[in-house]
């Protein structure tokens, strides 16, 4: 963590924990290679300058990776730019320092959703999930599409089998994710 | 004979059953049994739910991986995001006890366990793979060849990165791949400005931001006519769905403008000589009535 952020930057929105569940996160499910990334950034700003989204709008990487650092990546929280990423790991690949920024960028997010920050065309995308198995499900002109190639006309997947989606269902109330669903 | 898990996704099955079908009529031409994952679900998309939650994605991507291997084979992809997402968890759930741990805990409820004994593949990686297929048997098995146009070929981001862990070891700023197979089936490849850049679909941009996705698809778009391409072709499902519905979305674009789009797996069995009723060709939202004309 930079030492002198604290110095800088503390005041009372100081929220210290919030980068400790990004780097947990990361850690649980990337590795330490991936949680301890950010502190090696030297703020060059390949990461902005590589950004599709960034090249047109105010998504700026860069910043958000001093955020993790200055522990102030919070304030990212309720900001739509933060969901303009489309994850393209193009900043990931071309980073001279090797932070992981696109891993820890969904981690952020992660903490972001935990927190209640979610759009509701993003809650939709996980209603799908539970109520179908699928994030983009069947239409009935795809069906008919799918019969006059020779295709059953329903695919094999958990749109057809019941028992595979009430596994899917079963799983995400386990993970308390199916919540995420509901209107927010 | 080989023997692929042969996992569909949701675009596929849903919006593009022409990709699938052309899918299952390419690989039985070259001699590579597809195998159906019965009762796969959603990979999930790795930007969208991995957003949302890693422990979820990586859960319910393990479900599915859990499918293939109950079948005992490696799985086929043929949308960058299920390649992604499925090759991902795969890799970090064999190699992080801990969260392979957390997420059997979980699969153990619905009588699950992953086990780590198989592998992913991308579709394309399957057809150049020598020992499958390779181009050499693939060019034999062109009758048609598709001469006289220009492709702009778009691999997508995750066919190529995050590149530590893809096995075409490719580069990601100059890649050759595609372009190499697409233009041994007939097309010239056409150099484009945006060829490396995101289609703008992923990350749930798409889903969730509908105006800053269709200024990438715009730019694409610009630039491939630009470069005076008379198709794009992808190995993505999910590009092609940005690309074919997308161009429809954009009041900038007059309908002339469009440019159609295909699937690799398409592209490759109309130059097995399939007709483009049998592989969804007219199904798609930008017509490819020019391009069918000029390829007779």
């Amino acid at each position: 963590m930079a030492v002198f952020a604290g110095k800088i930057l503390r005041d009372s929105d100081f929220k210290r924990d919030v980068v400790e569940k990004v780097v947990q996160r990361c850690l649980l499910v990337f590795g330490k290679e991936v949680s301890e990334s950010f502190v090696s950034c030297i703020q060059c700003g390949m990461c902005t300058g590589s950004c599709p989204s960034g090249g047109r709008t105010i998504l700026n990487t860069r910043q958000i990776v001093l955020s993790l650092n200055l522990e102030t990546v919070y304030r990212y929280f309720d900001r739509s730019e933060l969901w303009y990423c489309t994850t393209c790991y193009t900043c990931q690949e071309r980073c001279p320092r090797k932070v992981r920024i696109t891993d820890l960028m969904r981690a952020v997010r992660n903490i972001a959703v935990e927190n209640g920050y979610m759009s509701k065309e993003h809650r939709a995308v996980i209603r799908y999930l539970y109520e179908t198995g699928h994030s983009v499900p069947i239409r009935e002109d795809v069906k008919e599409l799918r019969a006059k190639l020779g295709l059953p006309e329903v695919p094999p997947t958990t749109h057809q089998y019941g028992k595979a989606l009430e596994e899917v269902r079963k799983l995400m109330e386990e993970l308390n994710y199916a919540q995420y669903g509901e209107e927010g | 004979m080989a023997e692929y898990a042969f996992f569909l996704g949701c675009l596929m099955p849903n919006r593009y059953p022409g990709t699938e079908v052309s899918t299952r009529k390419v690989f039985e031409k070259l001699g590579v049994k597809l195998v159906d994952m019965d009762g796969a679900s959603c990979c999930p998309a790795p930007g969208v739910h991995g957003s949302f939650s890693l422990v979820a994605w990586a859960t319910l991507a393990a479900r599915n991986l859990t499918l293939a291997e109950e079948l005992n084979a490696d799985i086929v992809t043929c949308c960058n995001g299920c390649y992604a997402t499925l090759l991902e968890a795969n890799h970090l759930l064999k190699e992080n006890a801990e969260l392979r741990e957390l997420v059997n805990g979980k699969l153990k409820t619905v009588g699950r366990e992953f086990k780590g004994k198989i592998e992913v593949k991308h579709v394309v990686e399957v057809l150049l793979d020598p020992e499958i297929a390779g181009i050499e048997k693939i060019k034999d098995s062109v009758v048609k060849p598709l001469k006289g146009v220009k492709a702009a070929v778009h691999y997508g981001c995750h066919f190529l990165k995050p590149s530590e862990r893809r096995s075409l070891h490719e580069s990601v700023e100059n890649p050759a791949v595609l372009d190499k197979l697409v233009e041994a089936l007939g097309p010239t490849s056409t150099s484009y400005s945006t060829k490396i850049m995101c289609c703008g679909a992923g990350g749930g941009v798409r889903s969730g931001n509908r105006e800053l996705t269709d200024s990438m698809t715009l730019d694409h778009v610009k630039a491939m006519r630009k470069a005076e391409a008379d198709l794009i072709v992808t190995p993505c499902v999910f590009c092609q769905f940005q690309f074919d519905a997308g161009q429809t979305e954009l009041e900038e674009l007059r309908e002339e403008e469009r440019i159609p789009v295909l699937h690799i797996t398409q592209l490759l069995a109309l130059a097995q000589g399939f007709k483009p009723d049998e592989l969804g060709i007219p199904s798609h939202k930008v017509p490819a009535v020019k391009l069918l004309e000029k390829l007779k």
